[in-house]
């Protein structure tokens, strides 16, 4: 094991990927630069111009050139910068990329993966901030990633490279920072599986991506009370890992489902619901949500915060959970 | 005027034999929608057959092509099966998609159609990557991406051209101009002098040709892939034709004159060419042999897709992706 930032995580899975197949390059703005947050920093210098390409500002020739080049035979990384300007791309990836194996009848793949940052940071306010994964887990076609920890982003971003049908991959950039452990030998994750990030009995918290932190700070909290809250890390949305998540319900009886996005027919909504249809009998309390309110993300801090899911919030939705029904 | 006595006669006796076919697959396709055999839109391509015969015949099978939603024509010049073809119109089993895509999103990856698209536009940057993809991997094939006048006021025409001139990639643009976008005049929506102009604004060649002169398009389409090939980076073909039928097969297109068709089915591409090739010496019997085997050949096409089998409806939820499943939650 050794200690590694969630963003040179992914900068080393970028480069064990590429060195394993001649096949695998990246697209994007500025990457010989190192891109705008220093991913692909030196990756230039070592596979140079043609395999990390520097492209114009053209968000959906972007990623409708790499529809063309992965029906090509090769396999194209998309950088999309901020998942805001992928919005520019929606034909191409929507319509395109993620139909074209069915709509063609199977004649052939398109595999490549979108590389979305998403979320809150510090005042980037409304157009630099959003987390749309519920887009994109709603199109036949499309596999959604948002690892949430650096060896995560390490062995999903590997997995998603070599998937081969179109990946949506949503690294949180508020997490580039982050440290963690990484193994050093070689690391995949598998696309689809969850992480059971803390083990509990009480409720059982599912989430992804920045939230797992929030969530994981709130279990401890609410350790102290002697409430042991289960913290299930999707990590794949689609395909969610329905199994982990029922094992948990079943065993607690309870869910909290916690997300950065706006809560509103957000994917949290297709874990209640799901949870709710297929476990009525085991539920001990009704499902819980906890998502952003319908509001574009402001920049003042005071105004952004107003978006955000608080580590209080949640510790309240579990305590509200856990609390003896008055009816009983 | 091209000179009729040193016509390649052979070579097009060919082109006009891929031309009458092309009419007498869209004709048969008309047909067969009146008489409810074709299940979605068709936008046949009467009168445009000049420009996909001009252009994919100087294609090679290696060579990639992308196309439209009035990509009947182009797809048949690329060589792919009119039986599959019929048989994607039709709905049914051994379509070129499995019945999945229909007349919209016809492909054939095996001939090197890399597909139709419902989506104006959206085929430029799929083949401008597509032929990233191709120089990245040291092929020597080329990629022609057909698309109509319309398409040039989307985004995506400026991103794709600007891309592919940035990498220098082996594309050759050809904008199909029938003078209408659906049921309205392209230059009642377009400023400036069109494609060709937009084109050079970019330092991409580009030449504007007689699209209904088969003739033209070939030696243009010739001289353009040529320097393509050899490794001059993109060219553009703007072909001015016309379309003789409505946007679509059942619009009556009562927008324009009657007067206007009319002069305009004088100028039909295949006449044309039965002109030159009649003044070169080719007799009339074997012309008119050229266009009855055309005609016989998509009708009997129509009978047999007819007759054949609709598509297992397990196949409803085949390669959606590998991953998850395509039920999941559903009725
Ligand atoms: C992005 C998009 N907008 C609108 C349409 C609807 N539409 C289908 S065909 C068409 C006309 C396209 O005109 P042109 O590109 O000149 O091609 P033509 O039909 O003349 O062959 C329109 C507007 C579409 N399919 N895609």
């Amino acid at each position: 094991m050794a200690t590694e930032t969630y963003l040179n995580a992914g900068r080393r899975a970028v480069i064990e990927e590429m060195q394993r197949d001649d096949a695998v390059w990246a697209l994007g703005e500025d990457l010989g630069r190192g891109g705008v947050f220093g991913q692909y920093k030196g990756l230039q210098e070592m596979f140079g111009v043609d395999r990390i390409a520097d492209t114009p500002i053209s968000e959906a020739c972007i990623m409708g050139a790499a529809v063309g080049a992965a029906m090509t035979g090769t396999r194209p990384i998309v950088e999309m910068r901020f998942s805001d300007f992928a919005l520019c791309a929606v034909d191409e990836l929507v319509n395109q990329a993620a139909k074209a194996r069915f709509m063609f009848g199977g004649q052939m793949r398109v595999p490549m993966v979108v590389r979305e940052p998403i979320g809150m940071w510090r005042s980037s306010a409304a157009q630099h901030s959003q987390s749309l994964e519920a887009w994109y887990t709603h199109i036949p076609g499309l596999v959604v990633v948002a690892p949430a920890t650096p060896a995560d982003n390490l062995g999903l971003l590997k997995s998603a490279i070599r998937n081969d049908d179109p990946v949506v991959y949503l690294e949180h950039k508020n997490l580039w920072a982050l440290e963690g452990e990484v193994p050093e030998a070689e690391h995949l994750v598998p696309l689809g599986k969850a992480d059971i990030a803390r083990a509990g009995d009480a409720v059982t918290i599912v989430t992804w991506s920045g939230m797992r932190h929030g969530c994981l700070r709130a279990a401890q909290t609410l350790a102290g009370q002697g409430i042991e809250s289960e913290v299930i890390d999707l990590r794949t949305l689609w395909p969610w890992d329905r199994d982990t998540v029922f094992a948990s319900v079943r065993r607690t009886g309870r869910l909290l489902v916690v997300q950065e996005a706006v809560s509103v027919s957000g994917f949290g909504a297709e874990i209640a619901a799901s949870v709710a249809e297929a476990l009525h009998h085991d539920l001990k309390a009704p499902v819980r949500r906890l998502g952003a309110p319908r509001i574009p993300i402001a920049y003042a801090p005071a105004l952004e915060d107003r978006a955000r899911v608080g580590d209080q919030a949640i510790i309240d939705a579990v305590l509200g959970l856990v609390a003896p029904c008055p009816a009983d | 005027m091209n000179d009729a006595h040193n016509l390649d006669r052979e070579r097009f006796g060919a082109v006009l034999t891929l031309m009458h076919r092309i009419r007498a697959f869209e004709e048969a396709a008309i047909a067969a929608q009146k008489g409810g055999l074709v299940l979605g839109a068709i936008h046949p391509s009467i009168g445009q057959e000049a420009v996909a015969a001009g252009v994919c015949g100087n294609l090679q099978a290696a060579d990639l092509m992308l196309s439209t939603h009035r990509g009947h024509g182009h797809t048949l010049a690329k060589g792919a099966d009119p039986l599959a073809m019929m048989r994607e119109l039709f709905g049914r089993a051994g379509g070129t998609c499995g019945g999945k895509g229909g007349s919209m999103h016809i492909a054939d990856f095996g001939v090197g159609m890399l597909g139709a698209n419902g989506v104006v536009g959206a085929n430029i940057p799929i083949a401008t990557g597509a032929a990233h993809g191709l120089k990245l991997q040291g092929s020597r094939q080329i990629v022609a991406c057909i698309f109509g006048d319309g398409a040039i006021n989307r985004g995506p025409f400026l991103e794709g051209l600007n891309w592919a001139r940035v990498f220098d990639l082996p594309v050759l643009f050809v904008c199909e101009d029938n003078g209408f976008s659906a049921t309205t005049r392209t230059r009642d929506m377009t400023g400036g002098a069109g494609a060709a102009a937009r084109a050079q604004s970019i330092g991409i060649p580009a030449e504007e040709v007689d699209g209904n002169d088969v003739l033209a398009v070939d030696a243009a389409a010739r001289a353009a892939i040529a320097a393509i090939r050899a490794g001059k980076g993109p060219v553009l073909l703007h072909c001015r034709t016309y379309r003789i039928t409505g946007h679509t097969a059942v619009d009556p297109a009562t927008y324009r004159p009657a007067e206007e068709v009319e002069a305009q089915r004088a100028n039909c591409p295949i006449h044309r060419l039965r002109a030159v090739l009649a003044l070169s010496g080719m007799d009339r019997a074997a012309l008119q042999q050229i266009h009855d085997r055309a005609v016989q050949e998509m009708n009997a096409i129509a009978v047999q897709a007819s007759e054949t089998d609709w598509p297992d409806p397990a196949a409803a939820f085949s390669d959606v992706q590998d991953m998850g499943d395509p039920r999941e939650r559903a009725y």
